[in-house]
């Protein structure tokens, strides 16, 4: 069955009904797309001076009320940072952000600490609403499983549902309060799966990172509920540096959904998070995320650069699955990894990546096998529109002692128009003898057949497309969870769109 | 010349013991890239898995060698055969019948300076120093709707401790012309001797060439290839190219399909033992509409050897219509044994159809099984399906004695049957 046009029903502005609605058309109508949620809530803002030095990262550390340890760790950090270079071997052109003209720290004015919903601002409220992630409804549908950790300008104003989760033992709060409140094992994991001298962006993000979320499963517990966090940047020209760290200790399952949003902004807007995955042994983690920051105009101006490091490590027995649906960014630059460690250890990887305009993407995963009997899933959907590039770019690296280890990974890529450009790099290093590798990529448009044999039973070519681009990606959409899925479609119906649902 | 950059190679003594003559103005160029541009590391995105530095710490020489008994390197008994030792022609063991619709010149026999080279010299040190000191090689031109009865061989041997080769093939096939070319690199003594081969090779149109390659040096040699194609509309070209052995090898194939309704197939197919290492780079580069490529590429890496595939295949803006396979499988047959493949694609038209494929893995326990339930040796078993599995790359050659002389040399070394 093919997902209805849910999105796309709702959105009126973008339900077409022109009856003979043809591809060329559709390439029209997705070069004037606007980007939908662009807007600018006015809300104070405490701001720090623009610029970065030592001074701003202690101010961050002081503002954030920070222990010491955590204070060495940043300026060892902005040490590093300050030695490396910006890594250019991406299939990306943009112009370098430059360091020196951001706003390392914005939060919104209140300092009051939210006691419940009601008391948040109401037209924090409002922004979010637009977002289309009303907490409203969310409230509403009260033990519908979700909790949100709703962080606005990096610092976090919104968490519910803390007190259920509290109950079973399980930790999910900002990161600055996890800082406070569970120094020791904020210290112990942070930076153990990502160092802060793992790359250019990372080193700044450990420098800088003002906030983000912390989620700690204790062992044997399953999470009930999906924990979700939406991170928007709000402040023109402040860039963003969330840090994330899950840890699911032994037994455990935990999933976790992020999901993005951004107002225009004409202005370049750098943001460079860091997520960390501990998955102990027999642990499970499902991280899910829909990412559809401000993409640029359709001219290619303003759009958010996107320069993430996504990294977990499996124990014995253990599983972590990232899953992305990445339809925003100007430039995106993300390879969510595993590392699987632990004998039997199993890592996925499920993307669908979507550029329209002048968008770039150059996202992949990495796969790390260094136990036994590890398996690796990677199957990754690339669509490309408008003049926009979109690139695959994975690792799978089998190591010496990774016996019978498996891999599967196939990456398939979609043109739209005739001026996008889709490119798969793999690399594939195996020391081995018993591993099993396997890799395909395909790259075609829609084919001419298969809308003939939609159009022949009486769908209409724009229906048709979309029946075929949901197809197409319903191999990852199924991985999410459900209550995501149809934000997920809803994001691909915004920035594919017109009539592909 | 006793140093041309630091860790660069280096030539014990002047390697202008050659007379092939070289454009001033090219020459230059590729001495002033030797001067200014080292070896390179595997920091560069190209050589990520080769490392070439062990090059750098072995003073060069090349004098002339001869042999006297080659029939172990004749690979096809063709009338029209051309030797080169240690990059110099040697006219005693060549049968010069050049057949009909061919023209063959020895580069040193050309006194006009050779016409201006395809090979990309900034920043390739290989083709740099194979422009800069050229020992020798030939040219051969193939007339318009000529088709050449015989294949036309090429053997080059090596011979001496530390002697290094630049070797050369120009080949120009005229308009609606049809050839066959062999090419065989092989080592005769010596430790770490070098070859480095560089072929610049022009399609016409309507023009079907095919170039069957072996690579048999010693596991003490090195060897760099360079080949660059250009194709013209409607023109077939293909090159298979068997490493059976080598130290140290590294093919670049680098393919500009400049006209539409052009066929492309590379075949590769490589089996390594010990410390070898292969390294198969090839660039297909689709800048018109309406052409196909195909590459296969095979490996059995044993031992302590490790292999390297990257395949590239681009489709420039508005080049559609192309179909573009690229497949390459491996199997390893040891614990230390390393693979590193990278197929790429890079797409910038939209009515294409693109794939590759890269599987690695080791024979199937249960298909050895079942042969062996049926009576055969686990040796004979495990040969059997190696054969079945290089034999798709080995079934591409077309000329049997090729395929004979490939069967003995994989005998020879491997002791497999096939």
């Amino acid at each position: 069955m093919p997902i209805e046009l849910a999105g796309a029903v709702n959105h009126s502005q973008y339900k077409l009904v022109m009856s003979n609605y043809t591809e060329d058309e559709l390439a029209k109508d997705l070069e004037n797309q606007e980007y939908k949620f662009g807007f600018t809530t006015d809300i104070e803002s405490d701001k720090a001076p623009k610029g970065l030095n030592e001074d701003i990262i202690r101010f961050i550390s002081a503002k954030k009320e920070e222990p010491k340890w955590l204070l060495e760790n940043r300026l060892e950090a902005f040490a590093l940072w300050k030695m490396m270079t910006e890594p250019d071997w991406a299939h990306v052109k943009y112009t370098k952000p430059d360091f020196q003209d951001i706003t390392y720290y914005s939060a919104p004015k209140q300092s009051k600490k939210y006691e419940s919903w009601e008391d948040v601002d109401p037209e924090m409220k409002e922004t979010m609403k637009k977002l289309g992630i009303s907490m409203e409804e969310q409230k509403r549908l009260t033990g519908t499983n979700i909790a949100v950790d709703f962080v606005m300008d990096s610092v976090s104003v919104a968490t519910s549902f803390k007190s259920t989760l509290k109950e079973l033992g399980i930790i999910f709060c900002s990161f600055s309060e996890a800082v406070q409140d569970y120094p020791e094992l904020v210290r112990k994991y942070m930076g153990s799966v990502v160092p802060t001298s793992d790359n250019f962006y990372a080193a700044l993000n450990s420098a800088v990172f003002t906030d983000g979320s912390f989620c700690y499963i204790p062992k044997g517990v399953r999470c009930p509920m999906e924990l979700s966090t939406y991170f928007r940047i709000n402040e023109g020209g402040t860039g963003q540096f969330e840090r994330t760290l899950v840890v699911a200790d032994e037994g455990s399952y935990v999933s976790y959904l992020e999901g993005c949003t951004a107002p225009q902004r004409d202005e370049n807007q750098l943001h460079a998070a860091v997520v960390e995955l501990v998955a102990m042994d027999n642990a499970e983690i499902k991280y899910s995320t829909v990412q559809n920051w401000y993409p640029g105009d359709k001219n290619g101006l303003g759009g958010i650069f996107n320069f993430v490091t996504k990294r977990g490590i499996c124990g014995t027995n253990s599983k972590i699955s990232w899953t992305q649906v990445e339809t925003g960014s100007a430039v995106t630059w993300k390879y969510p990894s595993c590392i699987l460690k632990g004998d039997n250890s199993i890592g996925e990887f499920y993307s669908v990546a979507v550029t329209n305009n002048y968008q770039q993407a150059d996202t992949g995963t990495k796969m790390i096998h260094l136990g036994k009997n590890t398996k690796s899933t990677i199957i990754s959907k690339g669509i490309s529109a408008g003049k926009s590039h979109n690139s695959y770019r994975g690792l799978v690296q089998i190591h010496k002692n990774a016996a019978n280890a498996r891999n599967f990974s196939q990456c398939d890529s979609l043109l739209m128009t005739d001026e996008c450009g889709a490119h798969t790099f793999p690399y594939i290093e195996c020391k081995n003898s018993s591993a099993k590798i396997e890799h395909e990529a395909t790259t075609s448009k829609i084919g001419e057949d298969q809308i003939f044999y939609c159009l022949q039973r009486g769908i209409s070519e724009e229906k048709a497309i979309g029946l075929i681009v949901n197809g197409y990606c319903k191999e990852v959409l199924n991985q999410l969870p459900m209550e995501f899925a149809v934000e997920a479609q809803k994001l691909l119906t915004i920035s594919l769109e017109g009539s592909v649902g | 010349m006793a140093e041309v950059a630091k860790n660069n190679i280096n030539f014990k003594s002047d390697l202008q013991v050659t007379s092939v003559n070289v454009s001033e103005n090219e020459k230059q160029k590729a001495l002033d890239v030797l001067q200014n541009t080292t070896l390179p590391t595997t920091r560069v995105e190209a050589w990520k898995y080769t490392r070439v530095a062990k090059l750098g710490k072995i003073d060069f020489v090349n004098e002339k060698a001869t042999i006297s008994d080659i029939s172990n390197y004749v690979i096809d008994d063709t009338k029209c055969s051309f030797v080169f030792i240690n990059g110099h022609f040697s006219k005693g063991n060549s049968s010069q019948e050049i057949p009909a619709g061919v023209t063959i010149t020895l580069l040193s026999e050309i006194n006009a300076p050779l016409s201006k080279s395809s090979l990309t010299i900034e920043d390739e040190v290989f083709n740099a120093m194979n422009t800069a000191h050229l020992t020798g090689g030939l040219k051969i031109d193939i007339t318009s709707n000529a088709l050449v009865e015989i294949p036309i061989q090429i053997i080059h041997i090596l011979k001496g401790d530390s002697t290094i080769s630049n070797f050369k093939t120009i080949v120009n096939a005229g308009k609606s012309s049809q050839a066959d070319l062999i090419q065989g690199f092989f080592s005769e003594s010596g430790e770490s001797n070098f070859c480095n081969s560089t072929s610049e090779i022009n399609v016409a149109e309507n023009a079907v060439l095919r170039i069957d390659k072996i690579q048999y040096e010693s596991e003490k040699s090195f060897h760099i290839s360079t080949e660059q194609v250009k194709q013209d509309k409607n023109s077939n070209f293909r090159i298979n190219t068997f490493t059976l052995n080598g130290g140290l090898v590294r093919n670049n194939l680098n393919i500009d399909v400049n006209g539409q309704n052009c066929e492309t197939h590379l075949n590769g197919a490589y089996l390594l033992k010990n410390k070898q290492h292969v390294d198969n780079h090839s660039v297909v580069d689709h800048k018109v509409a309406n052409c196909e490529s195909h590459e296969l590429y095979k490996g059995v890496i044993d031992d302590r050897s490790t292999a390297v595939f990257n395949g590239k295949v681009f489709v420039r803006p508005n080049a559609q219509k192309i179909n573009a396979f690229q497949s390459n499988g491996n199997l390893l047959l040891s614990d230390s044994a390393t693979i590193n493949s990278k197929p790429e694609l890079e797409i910038y038209a939209d009515d294409v159809k693109c794939s590759h494929g890269s599987t690695t893995g080791q024979l199937d326990e249960e298909a050895i099984f079942y042969l062996r339930a049926r009576g055969l040796s686990e040796r004979s078993a495990r040969h059997l399906m190696v054969s079945a599995f290089i034999g798709d790359v080995l079934d591409k050659i077309t000329n049997a004695n090729i395929k004979t002389y490939t069967r003995r040399l994989l005998n020879d070394r491997f002791g497999w049957e096939f």
